[in-house]
């Protein structure tokens, strides 16, 4: 078996007094699909946040493709990184937001673009020709010069996991990508997804929508008050659960 | 009342698109009346009519006098030195505020409490009083020194020489207006979302970039209002240094009034220079705020010229509908 693309290892993570991430392990392979599922509140976004190190964890190693996020091991001690080292640790992981959060300042194609000019430092007609490609490749080849207010929040969404792929991100991570939607909207979104799935882009998907978790992922992780309760292929976690909480949370998701 | 109502409306009340096809009368719409805005409208109007009489009439106004000072030559001199404080104090005032707010804003508790005691300190003091400060700083400091703090000095100089009159306005300006345009800055910042500089940071951009490209366009929005008002409002500071003798705007028609006696005339020289100046930094703020508006709204208002051309082009196209 090859090495884990990311590896979470004993992450504990406390906002004041309240523990959000209680001894937290989680392994992703190369190429894979993992949903991540759990009531609210459960620390599934604090999980995905400190993979990409927007949160910093309080104990714990989170390491992508073998590279320690975050800090520069040194024998046994663990030397923080400058920020621009971790900017430039971000560029290998696509984060896509519950919120979109696109720049509405810029177009469309601007929003793709922005990062591989400024962060990798690639030649802007060959980024732009790549940023158009994306837009394409996510069906929304008409709206390269729109502005996020002018577009709907689906087509918002697959902008935004457009311009997570311009970096050609070794992981890409989903922070309920279909949350802020409304429900006619989420299946245009899913559907780029799921077409990710299928070329093999290894992908955390912190989701609500259990039947796509079913579909798409390869293994599904149960995340409550903190604690990774089960994990497994969905056939196992969502269809025979082994833990009380997973069949509670199930049976209230699925009514 | 639904109950009852319901039954009966299916059979008289369908569908819009089909109650004209149904043959029903049309109705008509008689707009509300407002009689009370057209009091209102009147007497505003009797006042102007006043008002604008009055200028034209009263021979008090001396407009021979207005006329023949308002492009002399030393009142165009005055004026440059007006706009030269004004933009440099701007200039200055900006820069330092947007290091203020960039201290305030850090991490460290000495900036931020030195950026507050600024803001604090410079706010409190009345500019009039600060230039004076400024301009008898000889008293306090007779040689200004440079070199190592609390360490040997390189170079010394009377302070005299270095702040010289001019100099002392200037940094007066600066100062006064830094603190708060320091706060204008922060709001900017603040008012943009925090998922905007998340998303900057996930995607790896460079932290002057995050600034520069995704932060500044977007706080310039809330920036601009009360920025352009700060600018505005420094303008007309600018009259306040006349305690220092310098020749600006409103020390100068002092100067001639002084002279000649004509004060009502001389003083109206320096208020239609201030409100043609207002006027053209107002006309400015509008075209860079619409700049600025870009993907904050869906689409950008008309400029005032396009909006005459619409109205013209559009009054001619009534006028051909009716006719045909």
């Amino acid at each position: 078996m090859s090495a884990p693309m990311v590896e979470v290892r004993g992450v504990h993570k406390s906002f004041g007094t309240h523990e959000v991430l209680h001894d937290v392990d989680l392994s992703v392979e190369a190429g894979s699909v993992t949903a991540i599922l759990g009531p609210s509140g459960s620390g599934k976004s604090t999980l995905l946040r400190v993979i990409n190190h927007l949160e910093k964890v309080d104990r714990g190693l989170v390491s992508v493709d073998g590279e320690l996020i975050g800090y520069r091991r040194v024998g046994d001690r663990l030397h923080e990184l400058s920020e621009r080292q971790v900017l430039r640790q971000r560029v290998h992981l696509g984060f896509v937001f519950q919120n979109f959060n696109l720049f509405p300042h810029l177009t469309a194609l601007q929003n793709v673009a922005e990062a591989p000019i400024s962060a990798q430092r690639r030649p802007k007609a060959q980024v732009y020709e790549q940023a158009q490609r994306l837009l394409d490749r996510v069906g929304l080849a008409d709206k390269t010069h729109a502005y996020p207010r002018q577009l709907s929040g689906g087509q918002q969404q697959r902008v935004a996991i457009a311009r997570a792929l311009a970096l050609e991100p070794k992981v890409l991570l989903f922070d309920e990508p279909t949350s802020a939607l409304d429900p006619e909207l989420v299946g245009e979104v899913l559907d780029v997804v799921r077409e990710l799935a299928r070329t093999g882009t290894t992908m955390i998907i912190v989701t609500h929508e259990v039947g796509f978790a079913r579909e798409i992922a390869d293994t599904v992780v149960f995340l409550d008050a903190g604690r990774v309760v089960e994990h497994g292929p969905p056939a196992q976690v969502l269809d025979a659960p082994r833990h009380e909480r997973t069949r509670n949370f199930l049976s209230r998701v699925l009514h | 009342m639904s109950l009852l109502s319901s039954p009966s409306r299916e059979s008289a009340d369908p569908p819009k698109g089909e109650a004209a096809a149904a043959g029903q009368p049309a109705l008509t719409v008689v707009p509300a009346r407002h009689p009370w805005r057209w009091v209102a409208t009147a007497a505003a109007a009797v006042l102007a009519a006043q008002f604008i009489h009055g200028l034209a009439t009263n021979p008090g106004w001396d407009w021979p006098t207005f006329a023949g000072y308002f492009f002399e030559k030393s009142v165009m001199e005055a004026l440059l030195v007006t706009l030269q404080l004004t933009f440099a104090g701007a200039a200055l005032g900006f820069l330092g505020g947007i290091v203020l707010a960039a201290m305030r804003l850090s991490k460290s508790p000495v900036l931020q409490a030195f950026s507050w005691t600024f803001v604090w300190v410079f706010r409190s003091v009345p500019l009039i009083v600060q230039l004076l400060f400024w301009a008898n700083l000889g008293y306090l400091y007779q040689t200004l020194q440079f070199g190592i703090p609390f360490g040997p000095g390189f170079a010394q100089v009377e302070t005299v020489h270095l702040i010289s009159s001019l100099g002392a306005a200037l940094l007066g300006l600066a100062l006064h207006e830094a603190a708060y345009a320091a706060e204008i800055v922060r709001s900017g910042i603040i008012s943009v979302d925090q998922g905007q500089l998340e998303a900057a940071a996930a995607l790896g951009i460079p932290r002057g970039r995050q600034f520069r490209r995704i932060l500044l366009p977007q706080a310039m929005r809330a920036i601009l209002p009360s920025a352009a008002n700060e600018l505005i409002n420094l303008l007309k500071s600018t009259s306040v240094v006349y305690v220092l003798a310098i020749g600006e705007l409103f020390y100068q028609v002092q100067v001639v009034y002084g002279r000649n006696g004509r004060v009502v005339a001389l003083l109206m020289v320096a208020t239609v220079w201030y409100v043609i100046l207002t006027a053209l930094l107002s006309v400015l703020q509008f075209y860079v705020e619409r700049h600025f508006a870009r993907g904050a709204l869906r689409t950008l208002p008309p400029t005032p010229l396009q909006r005459l051309r619409a109205a013209v082009s559009g009054g001619v196209r009534l006028d051909s509908g009716a006719s045909r």
